[in-house]
């Protein structure tokens, strides 16, 4: 019972941080700016879908490669010696420990028309290719930056997959593909689907990114967002409506997300 | 050694009259380094006894500016404003910086912020009058409101002048690679921004106002323009504009015209000449078939709660050396006569900073605010044309992919609910 008394810092936390200013949100997406009920701001939303649909795209091709390349990177650290792990988690983190920014920065400068990757094509005398300002360009910032949250909640899980496991497959005349496809795939099914989630969600809702290597003519809906609080259009209610939607979409998705996991321990 | 050659680098430059502007004026600046030294410790001020008012009170005010829009002392021989303002006050200064008005009015309007001395441009100085968030100035404590030149006062967002000092101006231009577009400056005009032969080389404002402006002075409209009709066709240019544009970008010109990864960019002329100074291929003009002509000022928001001490500041920043160290530094253009009157002949003769009064009546025009239906109509057309669709890509793949990844997902589940009523039996 006394347990109870120690969460209360967090429960504080929770509600004047996160209950409070969701709420407050959804407030504003419902209000005029004297304060009067409106949907006006929702239904605006509407003319967006577009943009809802390019950042759903792209973020969606970002989290699909993260997972094909986090995959086979995660399976090889799990079965490594133990004392070689954390070396190369270490390594997996070690872009971490630089400023998000900068590493996005960076890719400006190794991306742009004079950049160093058209300056190596332009040695075996390709290009020069427009890189930097496509959407290409902006799968691959969120690529590069959200990499490591996938191979971590996968590795995580993979680990604890018993060696006897694998045994046991061969054992019962499972060759290495079946193994793979009947064994380690459904085991780490709960990796997958938080690895998706922390990929995605913060893909889909990146302004950053789409900022420095989409050239401004990749709008997000985090651009969009942006732009009503920090922009021209200075509109916190269109913002706040665009926002919810967006909630709503990642919360339905991530609910679809839930259903494939056998048991229910995804992070939301 | 590097910072000597530098500087030999751009006297010589300025020699060749490739440009004249801020660059001769660091050239000199790096050689009589001695004198400025000098300035420094005998900083003169015209009254010292009004300054001292509100020593050891322990008042502080903040300051909210744009970004590099002060004389810092960061580089050798170059005034720090802001502490030789605390020294001689005593007033703390809290020195903040934004990248756009609309930041500026997003933090004003959050109230989360107070400030007590603000600089922004025109339109949003009558846009902020008009919202009762400037307040009027006591212009008896601001008595070096003397030395601002007689057409920088009344200007359209303030026409009695009761609520700003204005502290810059400058008109927008184009930057240019010289090396890579061979053009006499007098033939550049706005349309080399919409010229193909340049398709991914060229830059573009990252703001729906000064974008459309650019685009409505080549329609001939007023850049001022309320009207529906013309807003559109202004926006229908910059989205056939969209295909050939590199990025839109905003301070990120400097990097890019500086890397050489653009050959074309409009910006604002203070910016330009700082790029150009370290930067012998690019070159600058002003449109001469017209621009818009930017004014920032100073104002105290009605926040305010060091209204007296930020008057000093705005005083402060008006004293004729002030003045001079913050227009040598930024090279924006000054509207103040004994700053202007500091300045080399050269600078004073640049068409880029101080075109001459005749084309500035004629053809430029100062962004007045606009009503909020416009500024709506103008928002959305400018969201429409950044997200508008590249013509090559295929539309449906993006809602196919969506609509089979759901039907997918759907089979999923169903296949799995059956699966697991059987596990149960």
């Amino acid at each position: 019972m006394k347990l109870k008394y120690f969460s209360a810092p967090y429960i504080i936390w929770m509600v004047v941080f996160i209950a409070v200013p969701l709420l407050l949100i959804a407030y504003f997406a419902f209000t005029t700016d004297g304060g009067s009920f409106t949907v006006k701001y929702i239904s605006d939303v509407g003319q967006y879908a577009n943009i809802f649909i390019r950042s759903i795209w792209l973020s969606l091709i970002a989290t699909a490669i993260c997972l094909v390349v986090a995959y086979p990177v995660a399976f090889i650290l799990s079965r490594m010696e133990k004392h070689k792990q954390g070396t190369m988690l270490m390594i997996v983190m070690l872009p971490m420990w630089m400023n998000f920014l900068l590493r996005t920065y960076a890719w400006m400068t190794l991306l742009g028309n004079n950049g160093i990757i058209n300056h190596l094509f332009g040695l075996v005398g390709l290009g020069p290719y427009k890189l930097i300002n496509t959407s290409g360009a902006v799968v691959l910032g969120m690529v590069y930056n959200y990499l490591p949250f996938m191979i971590l909640p996968l590795y995580s899980v993979m680990e604890k997959i018993d060696k006897s496991m694998f045994e046991a497959a061969s054992d019962l005349g499972c060759n290495s593909t079946q193994t793979l496809f009947r064994v380690v795939v459904p085991l780490s099914v709960p990796g997958i689907t938080s690895g998706i989630t922390m990929v995605f969600v913060p893909a889909i809702s990146t302004f950053i990114i789409s900022r420095m290597l989409g050239g401004g003519s990749n709008l997000l809906i985090g651009d969009l967002i942006e732009m009503q609080f920090l922009g021209n259009a200075y509109n916190p209610h269109l913002g706040a409506a665009i926002s919810l939607v967006l909630m709503v979409i990642i919360l339905v998705i991530m609910t679809v997300m839930n259903q494939f996991d056998p048991e229910d321990q995804v992070l939301m | 050694m590097k910072k000597r050659f530098f500087s030999l680098l751009m006297a010589s430059l300025c020699m060749a009259g490739i440009f004249a502007g801020c660059s001769a004026e660091t050239a000199d600046e790096e050689e009589d380094d001695g004198d400025e030294e000098v300035t420094e410790q005998t900083l003169t001020v015209s009254d010292p006894d009004y300054y001292t008012r509100f020593k050891d009170k322990g008042i502080s005010i903040n300051v909210y500016n744009w970004g590099e829009y002060i004389s810092t002392g960061a580089d050798e021989g170059t005034l720090d404003v802001n502490g030789e303002f605390e020294k001689l006050t005593g007033i703390k200064v809290n020195y903040t910086n934004f990248a756009t008005n609309e930041e500026m009015y997003a933090k004003m309007k959050g109230g989360a912020a107070s400030y007590d001395v603000i600089i922004p441009s025109d339109y949003m100085i009558s846009k902020l009058i008009k919202e009762d968030m400037i307040q009027k100035l006591d212009m008896e404590n601001i008595p070096n409101f003397s030395y601002i030149m007689d057409n920088f006062r009344n200007m359209a967002y303030d026409p009695a002048n009761e609520y700003t000092v204005p502290y810059t101006w400058g008109t927008v231009g184009i930057i240019y690679d010289t090396t890579m577009i061979d053009l006499a400056p007098e033939d550049i005009d706005w349309d080399l921004l919409w010229n193909e032969d340049y398709a991914d080389q060229i830059l573009m404002f990252d703001n729906p106002r000064d974008a459309f402006a650019i685009s409505e002075i080549m329609q001939g409209y007023s850049i001022n323009t309320e009207d529906p009709e013309e807003l559109e066709a202004a926006a229908a240019k910059l989205t056939k504009q969209k295909k050939i544009v590199q990025g839109y970008v905003m301070d990120e010109i400097f990097d890019k015209m500086g890397a050489g990864d653009a050959l074309i960019a409009p910006y604002y002329a203070g910016d330009a000449l700082t790029i150009l100074e370290e930067n012998d291929s690019l070159g600058f003009v002003v449109p001469k078939s017209g621009t818009n002509l930017f004014i920032d000022a100073m104002c105290i928001p009605t926040t305010s709660r060091q209204k007296e001490a930020a008057e000093m500041y705005i005083n402060f920043m008006c004293e004729p050396d002030i003045a001079y160290a913050n227009i040598d530094y930024i090279c924006y253009s000054t509207p103040h006569q004994a700053a202007f009157d500091m300045l080399d002949e050269e600078v004073r003769n640049s068409s880029v900073s101080y075109p001459d009064s005749q084309f500035i009546a004629d053809k430029t025009t100062v962004f007045v605010n606009l009503s909020d239906e416009a500024n709506q109509q103008m928002q959305d057309l400018w969201t429409e044309m950044k997200s508008a669709e590249d013509e090559n890509t295929n539309k449906w793949i993006a809602p196919v992919f969506l609509i089979a990844s759901i039907v997918f997902m759907v089979v999923v589940l169903i296949r799995r609910r059956i699966k697991s009523k059987k596990d149960i039996f």
